[in-house]
């Protein structure tokens, strides 16, 4: 397969970038997206250019690493997948496909597809955490709960911290990830103790750091590669309100 | 509690839901009330008589009027830090992503525009009714006819006989469905009263009561058009 992209090209924080065209040719359809970038990448070492320089670890959808605005959706077309697990057979042969960094003054470009996306870990650290130790693993049914609220809390778990929520949300906001790490938490005995000091510190850190106001629009949760459900967020909310209010 | 509702995103949503749900309260009240002018002017008049200049009529509009304030206020409040998260640079190529309504990416428009068809709203109809009350006056003499200021239905048939006027009341309630279709159930939302089980069943709730408030308030402006050209 052949195509056509237009990727960003951003020299550092500083500068200002501009979109450039590249051809990639002779891609097998069972290409990944990343690895599309490497070809691309090696084209471009051989001919002596500056190859673009993208976010990636893992590999397999769980560093969260990956990143990447393709053809106007963070991960690119497919549901439900990062841009590490995006093959190419998703394209049509000839296309031309748009490539962008994360758009949000939260996540400021570094340097072409890569932006700093710091903000979500002090958020984390600002109360994505229970104090205190519990041990290794204890014995099955030691600490009863219920197959709906483990289940709900693995949902919530299932986020990889990527970012696609607020680069994708009109209002810049970073709920859907931080419903997620709430949510997650909340749904446990282990959580729950601190649930009311976690729900308020983190939104106290989200507003800090810039991120926008959610309007539940809910295109965080059809762009988020681990369907993050905005039920999450209602339980945010609930658990923020219901702590204020005791206060 | 602090003031969270003034300094943290989901306390000022908070506002923006609670002024939110008020005016939809009132707005389903007054839908009910125009109504009553579909069947008998005097029953429609009585009802303008009951809400003339009392004090409780006039402390039940200033009430109105901190809602609406509050709310737009706070909606451009917020919308202003949202652009500002942003950021300056945007995308190329944008999206509507699945299952996100048109509405709900344009609720500050469509609220301006809400806000501009009250505008109207007031000069036709509060300015020549509870307004002329408070002035201590009697009568308002509109196009060289003469009108009680508890003449409601009078008021109607007048206003809505000219097309113009129904062509702005019709885009305005256009304006009003779409921000309630994502109004309604957002507010839910933002309270933290909703779940997956419960969005489909909400959202369906919202279209339902804008369809109510909207069509409800167009009845009566069509009506009367259609009264007015004389066909019934
Ligand atoms: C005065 C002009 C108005 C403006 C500028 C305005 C603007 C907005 C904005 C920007 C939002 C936030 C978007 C969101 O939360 O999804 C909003 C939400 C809302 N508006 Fe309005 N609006 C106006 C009038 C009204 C009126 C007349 C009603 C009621 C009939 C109303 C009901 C609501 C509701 C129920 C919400 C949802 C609150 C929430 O999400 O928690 N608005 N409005
Ligand atoms: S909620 Fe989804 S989109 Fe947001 S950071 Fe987590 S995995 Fe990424
Ligand atoms: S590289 Fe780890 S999730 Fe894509």
């Amino acid at each position: 397969m052949n195509f056509k992209l237009k990727i960003w090209r951003q020299k550092d924080a500083k500068s200002k970038g501009e979109f450039k065209t590249y051809e990639v040719t002779n891609i097998a359809s069972d290409t990944s997206f990343l690895e599309m970038m490497d070809i691309l990448n090696n084209d471009l070492v051989h001919k002596g250019e500056e190859p673009v320089a993208f976010d990636h670890d893992c590999r397999e959808g769980i560093c969260g690493m990956c990143s990447m605005h393709i053809n106007g959706h963070a991960h690119g077309p497919e549901t439900a997948v990062t841009t590490c697990q995006l093959y190419m057979r998703k394209f049509k042969d000839g296309e031309t496909i748009t490539i962008e960094p994360w758009r949000s003054a939260a996540f400021p470009v570094i340097k072409d597809l890569v932006v700093d996306r710091s903000a979500y870990d002090k958020i984390l650290q600002a109360g994505g955490f229970i104090s205190v130790r519990t041990g290794s693993v204890v014995d099955a049914n030691c600490i009863p709960i219920s197959n709906a609220d483990a289940e709900e809390s693995m949902d919530a778990a299932a986020c990889v911290g990527c970012g696609a929520c607020a680069a994708t949300c009109k209002n810049g906001s970073a709920m859907l990830f931080v419903a997620a790490r709430v949510s997650s938490l909340a749904k446990l005995p282990q959580g729950r103790v601190e649930g009311a000091r976690r729900a308020k510190a983190m939104v106290a850190k989200m507003d800090e750091l810039g991120f926008g106001n959610c309007t539940n629009t809910g295109a965080c949760q059809a762009e988020c590669p681990k369907s993050i459900s905005i039920t999450h967020i209602a339980r945010l909310n609930r658990e923020f309100l219901a702590a204020k209010l005791k206060d | 509690m602090s003031n969270f509702l003034c300094n943290s995103s989901i306390g000022k949503k908070l506002v923006m839901s609670i002024s939110g749900c008020f005016l939809v309260l009132f707005l389903l009240f007054h839908m009910s009330m125009n109504i009553a002018a579909l069947f008998s002017a005097e029953a429609y008049n009585a009802i303008c008589g009951f809400l003339g200049a009392n004090w409780y009529a006039v402390a039940g509009t200033l009430v109105l009027v901190a809602g609406v304030f509050v709310h737009f206020a706070y909606a451009l409040w917020l919308t202003i830090q949202n652009r500002k998260a942003r950021g300056q640079q945007r995308y190329a190529v944008t999206v509507t992503e699945k299952g996100v309504s048109w509405a709900s990416k344009n609720m500050l428009v469509l609220g301006v525009i809400i806000i501009g068809g009250l505008a109207i709203h007031l000069i036709h109809f509060w300015s020549n009714m509870m307004l002329v009350e408070l002035m201590g006056e009697h009568s308002v003499v509109i196009a060289g006819v003469e009108y009680a200021p508890t003449d409601g239905a009078g008021l109607i048939a007048f206003t809505f006989s000219k097309w113009y006027n129904v062509l702005i009341y019709v885009v305005w309630l256009a304006a009003l469905w779409f921000h309630l279709s994502h109004g309604a159930w957002s507010m839910i939302q933002t309270v933290g009263w909703a779940n997956d089980k419960w969005y489909p069943r909400l959202k369906c709730l919202s279209t339902l009561v804008a369809t109510l408030i909207c069509g409800g308030f167009a009845l009566v402006v069509i009506f009367f058009y259609i009264k007015s050209l004389g066909c019934c």
